[in-house]
C-alpha cells in the first residue's frame, strides 16, 4: 500500500521543517547524465522531496553500470531516462520527474536547461564535463551549477570535496583521480561524490551557499 | 604577480592559451575563470594575465 501524497509530505515536513521543506518541493533540478554520479543524485534528491528533477541522458542501462548506477538487473537495455525514473517513482511516487532522452550539446544545452534553477554536471567523460561548464558559466550565469569531477578508484574517502570555484559554480570530487587511467569506478566512492552533490544542491535550495 | 588555484606565478603578461599549453592542460577539458568570471574559451588566444589576477584553472577528469 503506497502512502498517500499527503501522508509523505507530512512526514517530510516533520523531519525536515515545513519552511525547508517548502523550498525543497518548490525547486527544479537538471541532471544531466545518469551514470553513477547522477543516478545517485537524483535518488537522494527524491528522498528529500524536491519536487521537479529533470533527468537527461542519450544512453541505455548497460550490464556494465549495475556495479553503480541505480538501476535494476532487469533494465539493460532500457533508455537510462526512462529506468531512472521508474525506479525514482518507485521511492517517492509523487516527486515530478521529467525526461529528456538526447546527447546534451552546445546547441541545445539553453533550451533543454532553461526552466532549471540549479544545474548537477554528473557527465562521465571529462571534455563533455568542461564544455557544459564552460557553455553554463559563460551564456547563463544566473544558474547555479555543481559539478563533479575526480571519484575513481577506491583512495580515501576523505579527499573527496565540495570547493566553491566561483559564486555559482561548486566543484565535488578529489579533482585527481581518473577513470580513463583505469582505477575503475566502485559504487563506494562514486556515491561519495554524489553525495557531495546531492548535499551541496540541497544547501543551495536552502539558501546555505557556503561550502 | 598572477594567483594560479592560489599559488602566485610569474605568468603576468602571457597568453591564457600559452599558459594551459606550457602547464601541461588539455584544453578540452578545462574551465578558466579569472577575478570571478569565467574566460570564453575563445578568448584564451588573445588574453593575457595581468598583475593581480586571481585566476582558477578547474580541469576536469573523468569517471561519473
Amino acid at each position: 500500500m503506497i502512502p498517500s501524497r499527503e501522508e509523505m509530505r507530512r512526514e517530510l515536513d516533520r523531519r525536515h521543517g515545513k519552511v525547508l521543506q517548502d523550498r525543497f518541493a518548490d525547486a527544479s533540478v537538471a541532471i544531466c547524465g545518469l551514470g553513477g554520479l547522477g543516478s545517485n543524485v537524483a535518488t537522494a534528491l527524491a528522498r528529500a522531496g524536491v519536487g521537479h528533477l529533470h533527468l537527461i541522458d542519450f544512453d541505455r542501462v548497460d550490464i556494465s553500470n549495475l556495479n553503480r548506477q541505480q538501476y535494476m538487473a532487469h533494465q539493460p537495455g532500457v533508455f537510462k531516462t526512462e529506468a531512472l525514473k521508474e525506479n525514482l517513482l518507485m521511492i517517492a511516487p509523487y516527486v515530478k520527474v521529467t525526461v529528456d532522452t538526447v546527447r546534451i550539446t552546445e546547441e541545445n544545452i539553453r533550451r533543454l536547461l532553461r526552466n532549471d534553477d540549479i544545474i548537477c554536471e554528473a557527465f562521465d567523460v571529462a571534455e563533455a564535463k568542461a564544455m557544459l561548464a564552460n557553455f553554463i558559466l559563460e551564456n547563463m550565469p544566473e544558474k547555479y551549477l555543481v559539478s563533479g569531477s575526480g571519484m575513481a578508484g577506491i583512495l580515501s574517502s576523505n579527499t573527496i570535496r565540495t570547493r566553491k570555484v566561483t559564486e555559482k559554480f561548486y566543484l565535488c570530487g578529489d579533482e585527481i583521480s581518473d577513470a580513463d587511467k583505469g582505477d575503475g569506478l566502485f559504487s563506494s566512492r562514486v556515491m561519495i561524490c554524489a553525495a557531495h552533490q546531492a548535499n551541496m544542491i540541497m544547501r543551495i535550495i536552502a539558501g546555505k551557499y557556503d561550502v | 604577480m598572477v594567483k594560479i588555484n592560489g599559488k602566485s606565478c610569474n605568468a603576468k603578461g602571457k597568453l591564457i592559451a600559452v599558459y594551459l599549453s606550457e602547464e601541461g592542460y588539455d584544453l578540452k577539458r578545462v574551465a578558466v575563470e579569472k577575478n570571478g568570471e569565467i574566460v570564453p574559451k575563445s578568448q584564451y588566444e588573445n588574453t593575457a594575465f595581468e598583475n593581480g589576477d586571481i585566476v582558477e584553472i578547474v580541469s576536469f577528469v573523468g569517471g561519473g
